[in-house]
């Protein structure tokens, strides 16, 4: 076996609610896996009884190939870290990096060595002899991931540990965590409810809804093949145009419009009839000269620009539809103005109607 | 850079001015300076009056001050004044009250923050129900008690000792105490809680190095809540303790009350303020802890 973390058929219940149900989910060795959805899919609740905080009702949970569904939290050899930092008030830095050290009766020496150099891996060793409420954030949150270090775990568990800080920040902790993950070739599992962290962070990443798995897969799998409607939505920003139309011998028809799929390779292998919605990221839709290279054209009207710097975003119609288009920031157009636009079928996602499923 | 460089103004600019003497400053301090004199008033007569000796009390002037200032009184109601049969003042119920005072309310909130960190952190079976009846126990008047804890204490031989009222203080303080520490916990961040677990904390580890540190704001105020509640208690004092054991409020009562001889109006001013000295004292030293305590429920840190 060469998995880091097993879990079998999982349940949790509090009272009637099902909170998961049947969760099975493997993450090999060294494998940084991000558990993503949007707030009560369950997410942090999956890691809580991964960490052991949580009793499942149901189900298993391994840890290198051992069961530890009974074990205590510091048992598992796992070392988590929390949206709140929760760095003990009272006790210096150093004090909060050597708690569980201390819990665990490891020799003083063994201890000092363990700090030290999870202080320098972190570059937090100024701190160490402060309390945590001399700290910024973005230090502290280094602290909360320094006392997972030292505990010399192979496991490491995130919940949200970027939300609580500004934006600036919590884009360099997520390089950091990145480099953390490179060197020390941990496995990591991380809860989060941002995408970009998801994307940018993960080997693999589970869409978690309702307490169930959505999709399971690497960051391009999930952008790119999306399983079902909802994935397709969660993911991407600005999200997902979505057109409701019917398939019928190989060409997708909405209002007036129709668009020949040839190059979608469909789930089932081949084309399927009937009714069914397309998927297209606005940043799949391409304008000006490339127009002519793409199969589907369609002309429409701009109604409103978002400029954000580096992009530009235009809301126009097609067929009834909302429909956002990303441009290059530097692209001149106003509004009113026409617009032709281009669509490759090949990049586009099709779902059934009825079950929102992938076609 | 925007251009900063500045310019004269003319009309109202900065804080706007405000006179001393508006209707509502005088409206405003008017009404404490009432409320003040109000409640300062019988203060200053007792302190007064227990300065005075018995003749000048006599002539009636209340709030006059002492034309001839003595002692006399204090010393009589702390040592000399007669409760019953003996004449040893307050001195002795002072020592029993603090002897009751003490345990009890060391006693009360070791157990009660232990019961809240356990009804707060480590949900165990039945947790609700149990800390429903705990709370129940809270709006249970205490004189329909009163008699089977006299058999109770009775049959296990501390009725009439000082042991036996340390530990229906202890028990009486539960309910709310408990109250207040499950809630002062359940208010502390749960991750905190979360982590210290993960870090191998037990139960007691748990609650010694992390919680208990934490939670210097939520004792003081359940210290006040106990040294004042117990101290100043006399339905309990009188009932479960004897002549020997009695605290010092079922001694006060005994030197105002006498229906013997003539009424030594210093001597029950003086005998007053010394019994109401202690929960003062606490009131004074701790105030400001006090309305942290109070506060740190409401407001997250």
């Amino acid at each position: 076996m060469n998995n880091s973390v097993e879990i079998k058929n999982l349940d949790l219940q509090f009272g009637a609610v099902k909170v998961l149900q049947d969760l099975n989910l493997e993450i090999g060795k060294g494998e940084f896996l991000v558990l993503l959805g949007s707030s009560g899919c369950g997410k942090s609740t999956l890691l809580n009884c991964i960490a052991g905080l949580l009793d499942v009702t149901a189900g298993q949970i391994h840890i290198n190939d051992k069961n530890v569904t009974w074990a205590e939290p510091s048992e598992r050899g796992i070392g988590m870290v929390f949206q709140s930092y929760a760095l003990y008030p009272q006790m210096t830095v150093e004090g909060n990096l050597s708690f569980g050290l201390k819990n665990a009766k490891l020799p003083k020496a063994e201890i000092a060595k363990r700090v030290k150099r999870a202080s320098e891996i972190l570059q937090i060793e100024p701190l160490l002899k402060r309390k945590p409420g001399a700290l910024s954030g973005g230090q502290r949150q280094r602290v909360a991931i320094g006392r997972a270090l030292v505990r010399d775990v192979d496991v490491f568990l995130f919940d949200e540990p970027l939300s609580n800080l500004d934006a600036k920040l919590r884009a360099d902790l997520r390089v950091e965590i990145k480099r953390l993950h490179q060197r020390l070739e941990n496995t990591m599992i991380y809860v989060t409810h941002d995408q970009i962290e998801a994307m940018t962070l993960a080997d693999r990443i589970a869409i978690m809804r309702g307490g169930q798995i959505m999709q399971l897969g690497s960051p391009d799998d999930i952008y790119g093949r999306p399983v079902n409607k909802y994935v397709a939505d969660f993911i991407g920003s600005p999200s997902m145009n979505f057109l409701d139309g019917a398939i019928k011998n190989g060409v997708f028809t909405v209002g007036d419009l129709t668009m020949p799929l040839d190059g979608y390779e469909f789930a089932s292998g081949g084309a399927v009839d009937g009714a069914a919605t397309i998927g297209i990221r606005p940043e799949h839709v391409v304008t000006g000269e490339l127009v002519d290279n793409s199969p589907i054209r369609i002309d429409v009207d701009v109604e409103l620009i978002e400029p954000t710097g580096s992009d530009k975003l235009i809301d126009c119609e097609v067929a009834g539809h909302h429909f956002r288009v990303r441009m290059d920031g530097q692209a001149e157009v106003s509004v009113g103005e026409k617009l032709r636009l281009g669509i490759d079928p090949a990049r586009a996602s099709l779902f059934d109607a009825a079950t929102e499923e992938r076609l | 850079m925007v251009d900063t460089s500045s310019v004269s103004l003319t009309g109202p600019q900065g804080p706007k001015p405000r006179k001393a003497l508006s209707r509502r400053n005088i409206f405003l301090y008017g009404t404490l300076l009432l409320i003040t004199v109000y409640y300062a008033l019988p203060l200053y007569v007792m302190v007064v009056t227990s300065l005075k000796g018995m003749p000048e009390i006599r002539l009636g002037n209340v709030f006059s001050p002492p034309i001839e200032v003595t002692f006399q009184p204090w010393v009589k109601a702390w040592a000399e004044a007669c409760t019953g049969l003996t004449c040893n003042g307050l001195s002795t119920g002072f020592w029993n009250s603090v002897q009751i005072t003490i345990p009890s309310v060391i006693l009360s909130i070791i157990i009660a923050s232990v019961n809240g960190y356990a009804l707060a952190n480590w949900k165990f079976k039945g947790a609700d129900v149990f800390f429903t009846i705990l709370i129940f126990g809270a709006f249970i008047p205490y004189q329909v008690m009163l008699y089977p804890i006299v058999i109770m204490l009775r049959e296990i031989g501390l009725y009439g000792s000082l042991g036996g009222l340390v530990l229906v203080h202890t028990i009486f303080g539960m309910p709310i105490l408990t109250l207040l520490f499950r809630n002062y916990f359940t208010s502390l961040p749960e991750e905190l809680f979360k982590a210290a677990r993960v870090d191998g904390a037990g139960f007691w580890g748990i609650y010694f190095r992390i919680m208990v540190p934490m939670s210097l704001p939520i004792f003081t105020v359940a210290v006040i809540l106990q040294v004042t509640g117990i101290w100043n208690d006399f339905l309990f004092g009188v009932v479960y303790t004897g002549p020997e054991t009695y605290p010092m409020t079922v001694s006060l009562n005994n030197i105002v009350n006498s229906t013997q001889g003539v009424k030594e109006y210093n001597v029950n001013m003086a005998a007053t303020i010394l019994t109401g000295l202690v929960p003062l004292t606490i009131y004074f030293v701790s105030g400001r802890l006090f309305v942290r305590g109070i506060a740190a429920g409401a407001v997250k840190g």
